[in-house]
């Protein structure tokens, strides 16, 4: 079952139906599934939370999860990381559950187009500010643009679209092109490749989104971080 | 030759060329970063997950170039821009 032929390049380009100005593609649809899913099992897991020492099997699967969310948030941020956690953990675990959905038959990833990526993107770009302007204030973090010397400026804004597109540009292009090259597979070999590479794509899919994550939190943590800690951690090395 | 045919000639060419050499850069970049981690990984054998992580991650944004490349041989070739529009006019 194709949902995404092979000469289209993205599932923006799979329309299921329009109504005025409201198109519903591909990249909607399995994107509001992958939301679905995420918030409903959480209300459903974390409706009788338990803390005696007999958890629920899923309780105890969450609380894994959250665990290793947060040490990886405490080896960037050394402390404060509770503030951050929200958003790095929704922005892994929706980039996480729909880069793994894959292997159910007629399901596409919407991260494999650029839309959600740019999204997902975008909210980045806009959050690293607000964190770095609630942290330190706004002259202090503007002031952090001239840090090294004047002329630095121009290439601090540069460094800040270029991250984005980055970002974008790497999730899309990861998740795209495993598609792609699936699709392009089984019109050659059958079975045993497309298979082959489908776990490939599982594994790739896991990485991507830990990468995300941990770049939005690396970008986050230099932007939080004021002068006199960044020269701190200058004297000590 | 007319348009149509120049333009295919042309997509497909540049297509496999960028993959070609854009694979090159990050093949021997994520050579040399693999090493690197080998030998610290020797050196070190205790900081073992420490050190696969952070080769992972670095691993991952060296593939990125690679990618964009891949991104682009893509789009020349299923999405391409110019094809619609040559094809128009050779047909209208």
């Amino acid at each position: 079952m194709e949902v995404v032929a092979i000469n289209q390049i993205s599932p923006d380009q799979v329309i299921f139906f329009t109504w005025g100005f409201v198109t519903i593609n591909a990249t909607l649809v399995y994107t509001w599934l992958v939301m679905g899913i995420l918030v409903v099992g959480s209300m459903v897991i974390t409706r009788n939370l338990s803390t005696d020492r007999t958890l629920s099997r899923w309780q105890n699967l969450l609380e894994v999860i959250v665990g290793a969310i947060r040490s990886e948030i405490r080896e960037v941020v050394k402390e404060g990381g509770d503030t951050y956690f929200p958003f790095i953990g929704t922005l892994f675990l929706f980039i996480l559950f729909s880069n793994l959905f894959t292997f159910i038959p007629g399901y596409v990833a919407p991260t494999s187009s650029l839309t959600t990526t740019s999204a997902l993107a975008i909210v980045v770009f806009f959050a690293v500010p607000i964190f770095g302007i609630a942290k330190q204030g706004v002259i202090e973090y503007l002031k952090e643009y001239f840090r090294p010397t004047f002329i630095f400026f121009p290439f601090h804004i540069m460094g800040e679209f270029s991250r984005t597109l980055a970002l974008a540009v790497r999730l899309f292009g990861n998740l795209m092109s495993h598609e792609k090259v699936i699709a392009i597979l089984l019109t050659v070999t059958p079975l045993f490749f497309p298979v082959v590479m489908q776990a490939l794509g599982l594994l790739i899919g896991i990485i991507q989104a830990y990468i995300f994550a941990v770049l939005t939190m690396v970008y986050i943590a230099s932007a939080t971080q004021t002068h006199e800690e960044a020269e701190h951690k200058q004297k000590e090395h | 030759m007319d348009s149509v045919s120049i333009v295919a000639m042309a997509s497909i060419i540049t297509a496999g060329i960028c993959m070609g050499i854009g694979a090159i850069g990050p093949g021997l970049g994520q050579g040399r970063a693999v090493q690197g981690a080998l030998n610290a990984i020797a050196q070190q054998p205790d900081e073992r997950n420490s050190l696969t992580r952070t080769l992972f991650v670095g691993l991952a944004m060296i593939e990125s170039i690679a990618i964009y490349c891949f991104v682009i041989s893509m789009i020349l070739v299923f999405a391409n821009p110019f094809w619609a529009y040559v094809v128009k006019k050779v047909g209208g």
